[in-house]
């Protein structure tokens, strides 16, 4: 494996800057575009790691959100609200980056990572080693979301339901009437 | 929404057809190449969004009308369950119990091709129902709803 981290790094420095520039832009929509170029990013970021199912679901559910989202917000009035600088939110944002910063330095000078891309693999030696025989399951992503692991994706598939639900009984404005309702109103 | 120009409508008439066989592939092949249920239902909805972006959604709705929708995604949820119970009735909550076939064959590995596209169906089915919601629930500007509660 070649060494990727140049590539990786470039990518990551430009997921901050359009995440903080999603953040600090005044017009609604430039700021639904910085999040959708962040999100490209990071789906580039998976091919680069060599995950194409990851890169491929988080690259079409981020046209789909980029279309909802253009959709939802390109007919509001999309001016900026407040101009003043919330304090709290300034000083939270301080205190995590000091706590990124010393973190990082914790494992940078001590003892530090794993290699890169050879974790401890303990669970997912089995994983990978008893894939295809187990399922016969070219495709190993596959063979454990759906098979050593498919009660997840279960659980998965539920909160989808249960959010859908939820959207849509908030979005409906009006109440639902039987036919006899009417009639008899 | 009444959709757009004669140009859009007429190259999404040529294209749609070929996003729902691309997204058909993602979902029977997901357990050979990448891919899978979830990406591939996503592409299949995005098919029918294109559409209702393009013509409007009287369009969109007679391919797909939303209580047809509502009944895949619930068939779709509904049979993935169906899917585990089977595997608890010969063993453990999602066993796979079905024959596994030769590996790298299309009717291969047993219970995940069958699972991939259940989750296809529902994935598919309520995100383009987000999108069906965003455009056929009467929208308010918030100015509108404020001056309601005042008067």
């Amino acid at each position: 494996m070649e060494n990727i981290t140049p590539q990786l790094y470039t990518l990551l420095v430009f997921m901050v800057v359009g995440s903080v520039v999603a953040i600090e832009t005044r017009n609604l929509l430039s700021a639904v575009i910085s999040v959708s170029a962040v999100g490209f990013a990071l789906s580039v970021a998976f091919l680069f790691l060599g995950a194409p199912d990851i890169a491929i679901t988080q690259l079409v559910v981020e046209v789909l959100v980029l279309v909802i989202l253009i959709r939802g917000t390109i007919l509001i009035d999309n001016t900026a609200i407040e101009s003043h600088r919330d304090t709290l939110a300034v000083v939270t944002s301080l205190i995590f980056f000091g706590l990124v910063l010393g973190f990082g330095a914790m494992i940078f000078g001590g003892a530090g990572f794993p290699e890169f891309g050879e974790p401890l693999m303990r669970v997912s030696k089995v994983y990978v080693q008893t894939g295809l025989p187990a399922t016969h399951a070219a495709n190993i992503v596959t063979a454990i979301i759906l098979d050593f692991r498919a009660y997840d994706t279960l659980g998965e598939a539920t909160v989808l339901f249960t959010s859908i639900l939820g959207a849509l009984a908030l979005m409906r404005r009006e109440g639902k009437t039987t036919r006899r309702e009417v009639a008899t109103a | 929404m009444k959709g757009m120009t004669l140009i859009v409508r007429t190259i999404t008439d040529f294209v749609v057809g070929f996003i729902v066989v691309f997204g058909a592939y993602i979902v029977l092949y997901g357990h050979l190449t990448p891919g899978g249920g979830f990406a591939g239902g996503v592409i299949i909805a995005c098919a029918f969004i294109l559409l209702m972006l393009a013509h409007g959604k009287d369009v969109a709705f007679s391919k797909l009308g939303q209580h047809t929708a509502h009944v895949l995604d619930s068939a779709g949820a509904l049979t993935f369950l169906l899917i585990g119970w089977i595997g608890l009735t010969a063993g453990y909550f999602f066993m796979n119990v079905f024959g596994r076939g030769e590996p790298f064959r299309l009717l291969s590995s047993g219970m995940i091709l069958p699972a991939n596209i259940a989750i296809a169906f529902k994935v598919g089915s309520s995100l383009f129902l987000v999108f069906a919601a965003l455009a056929t629930f009467r929208r308010k500007s918030f100015r509108a709803i404020i001056e309601d509660e005042l008067t």
